[in-house]
């Protein structure tokens, strides 16, 4: 998908004025932050389960090859097939092979953020070929002709009301008299109109939240159990997963599952956790007849070895950006690409390049939020001020700002001089300022004045106050 | 207390010295009562955060060994500021990972570094203050105090000995302000926007009073309920626990406007 994270300033300050979204917005603050936060008083041993599931997932990156290749082994052995892609336009290319081989008309997806990465919709729909997505959240954005706005709840970003009027203008075969006030009757709605669109499909498409190497097994976490009619009912499963979504056993898979839900949506679990071993056996009630695997790099493994690496242990639970008081303040949208929040600000760099995205590290208060509720304890911070270090080596930030630094880091690197500017500037704003105790505005601080005043100094500086007091004390 | 005077460098930090210098003697006066003997190197100006945060790590670093330099000769240093004490305790050393003779001045200084109120608290075990504020007050946890070097009881237990002071919790304390160092200067519009909300969360406790440990938090909120003409009066949870309230109209307000 076409990135739009140059844009970063531009999105947020139309996420800003979007009343719908802040709406949403709001309504998201105080769900899955208090969710999640009860689910883990629940459970005395998640900071342990934390530690373990880091360790995991280091030792994976540690030996990602060997992972890797003993998980082909295991696909093959049971009948599958992996197929490797180096860039988005590989692995869909792979995807519309398989679907043309099989003539298929219609192809139902669970939600999978690897898709949203490789813009898959539009190349099958560009090919003659029906996508259907069949999570309710990507459902509602994919008639909406939108994006998913978070990783977990794509359609986050809309309240009831848009939803209802998307499905009337949608489902126009239905009685337009029809309630839709409520959440059920738009869930019920969706539901029925998608079971139809199963039983017509040719292959499904789902997502990965783990591929297990010791068995060649995907696994899935759904509410709906949409993932499982996708995968059962059609000729060919396709699994898109990127090269971080390994684990060794299935053993491994259940220690991170334990943290994946508590720390997405505060569950203890997800509805549904759905294992995916190879095609159909003979003698299988249901199943594919074709099992495959299209594993994504694009720019993963080059982050391999880098100080970016630790970003590989994330388990796309949105814990994050459920936490984030920028993401709560201008949705994802803004952060103008597939991965938004913080994990997208770190991510995102990787995959679409840092001039593209060199807003999004910035675009952090470094509260620390995130990093506290990471449950495979990402030091997300601590990377988006890698990718400011890089920016800054590379010259990318605004020269306004480079010379005003450069500027200040001039004078504080010069203690003496430092403080008589300090006094000066006290004295001058605190006599300007002082009588009303606060700037309505302020010259080279608009952007802070604009919405806030700027309270005054007091009219001395420390320094110069306390070195007074000292010569008093001498004498 | 009865130990010999143990030694403190006060590190001021740039925005007190500056702003408020009230708070940098609420601190002096704090530490000497708590049988601290206070020097204030002059050598000192900045940690160096909006070097660091913006990637310039140069600068950043000759920042860092200015202070590591000032204050190596004292017992302790002190910050009123859990943002500027969390960037010399947690980042310096961090800073000199590639540098072993600096690292260890690092880690050494950091060892002997704590934010002021719990410095107060936990260093000192300093119990109770003798102090009197008349009012309701709120308190804000400033993302870095709270987050890198866990300042959240501290305040509060000193705080719940202040005479005429009631202290109200408030909804989402632990959700930051918006102010966030470089983060306001780049992203002024969305970062006036989360001091929007916190000012709507500091109104709704119905507090007259709002506290917390970061200047730079709270010029952001001060700022803000300033320009919405809420009365709430804001200060540096210093102030009041050295009983310096009476010396300085709050912070954002006029001199004349402490109504006590």
């Amino acid at each position: 998908m076409q990135a739009t994270s140059h844009s970063f300033k531009a999105n947020a300050h139309q996420a800003l004025g979007n009343a719908n979204l802040q709406k949403a917005l709001h309504l998201m603050r105080s769900g899955f932050p208090a969710r999640r936060a009860a689910a883990i008083a629940r459970l005395p041993e998640f900071e342990a389960l934390r530690e373990e599931g880091k360790v995991i997932k280091d030792h994976v990156l540690e030996n990602l090859d060997f992972y890797l290749e003993t998980f082909e082994r295991n696909v093959v052995v049971r009948g599958g097939e992996v197929h490797w892609c180096r860039t988005p336009q590989e692995a869909r290319d792979t995807v519309l092979a398989i679907c043309r081989r099989l003539e298929a008309k219609t192809v139902t997806k669970g939600k999978s953020m690897i898709a949203e990465e490789i813009a898959l919709n539009d190349h099958l729909e560009q090919n003659g070929i029906t996508p259907v997505e069949t999570d309710l959240g990507e459902y509602i954005i994919q008639i909406r002709h939108e994006y998913p706005s978070h990783i977990i709840a794509p359609a986050i970003h809309l309240v009831k009301e848009q939803i209802a009027q998307s499905f009337r203008e949608t489902h126009t075969t239905l009685d337009p008299a029809r309630q839709l006030d409520e959440a059920p009757t738009l869930v019920a709605e969706a539901r029925a109109v998608l079971r139809q669109k199963f039983l017509a499909a040719d292959v499904g498409v789902t997502g990965a939240n783990f591929c297990v190497a010791e068995t060649g097994s995907t696994i899935i976490v759904t509410n709906e159990g949409n993932g499982d009619l996708t995968q059962t009912l059609t000729k060919a499963h396709i699994v898109l997963a990127s090269l971080e979504k390994m684990v060794p056993t299935l053993e491994d898979a259940a220690t991170i599952l334990r943290l994946l839900a508590r720390s997405a949506t505060g569950q203890e679990f997800s509805t549904y956790t759905t294992v995916s071993t190879g095609p159909r056996r003979p003698g299988d009630m249901d199943g594919p007849e074709e099992y495959h695997v299209v594993f994504l790099d694009n720019g993963r493994s080059a982050m391999l070895g880098t100080e970016f690496q630790d970003m590989l242990r994330c388990i796309r639970c949105g814990a994050c950006m459920n936490h984030c008081p920028v993401y709560a303040t201008v949705g994802g949208h803004a952060y103008g690409w597939v991965y938004p929040g913080p994990m997208g600000a770190v991510l995102t760099p990787s995959l679409v390049g840092i001039d593209e995205a060199g807003h999004l590290p910035n675009a952090s208060t470094f509260c620390g939020k995130c990093e506290s509720v990471c449950p495979m304890k990402i030091p997300l911070p601590k990377m988006m001020r890698h990718w400011r270090e890089r920016e800054y080596e590379k010259k990318l930030s605004p020269v306004t700002y480079r010379s005003g630094l450069a500027l200040w880091a001039f004078f504080a690197k010069r203690p003496a001089l430092y403080h008589m500017l300090a006094e000066w500037g006290a004295r001058f704003l605190g006599a300007v300022g002082g009588p009303h105790g606060r700037f309505r505005s302020l010259p080279l601080a608009g952007g802070w004045t604009a919405g806030r005043d700027m309270p005054a100094p007091e009219g001395r500086s420390f320094q110069s106050l306390w070195a007074e007091r000292q010569r008093k004390k001498a004498t | 207390m009865s130990e010999a005077p143990v030694r403190v460098g006060l590190f001021v930090t740039c925005l007190v010295d500056l702003f408020r210098p009230s708070v940098g003697f609420a601190a002096v006066k704090l530490l000497e009562e708590a049988g601290c003997s206070v020097e204030v190197p002059a050598a000192q100006t900045c940690c160096g955060q909006p070097a660091y945060n913006s990637g310039d790590k140069a600068d950043a670093k000759a920042i860092a060994r200015q202070v590591i330099d000032a204050f190596a000769s004292f017992d302790y240093v002190v910050v009123p500021s859990g943002s500027c004490g969390g960037m010399i305790k947690e980042h310096y050393p961090a800073l000199f990972a590639d540098d072993p003779a600096l690292f260890q001045r690092a880690q050494h200084l950091a060892k002997r570094t704590h934010e002021l109120v719990s410095f107060l608290a936990d260093v000192r075990g300093l119990e109770r203050v003798s102090a009197h504020y008349d009012g309701v007050a709120t308190y804000h946890d400033s993302c870095s105090g709270l987050r890198e070097l866990g300042v959240k009881q501290q305040p509060r237990k000193l705080l719940a000995a202040v005479e005429g002071l009631t202290l109200k919790e408030l909804p989402g304390a632990e959700v930051c302000c918006g102010f966030g160092g470089t983060f306001c200067v780049k992203y002024p519009e969305i970062s006036e926007r989360m001091a929007a909300d916190k000012a709507a969360d500091i109104a709704a406790t119905g507090a007259d009073t709002l506290l917390a440990g970061d200047l730079g938090c709270l010029l952001n909120m001060a700022g803000k309920l300033s320009r919405l003409a809420n009365p709430v009066r804001v200060r540096h949870v210093a102030e009041v626990l050295a009983d310096m309230s009476d010396e300085t109209p709050p912070i954002g307000a006029p001199a004349r406007a402490e109504p006590r």
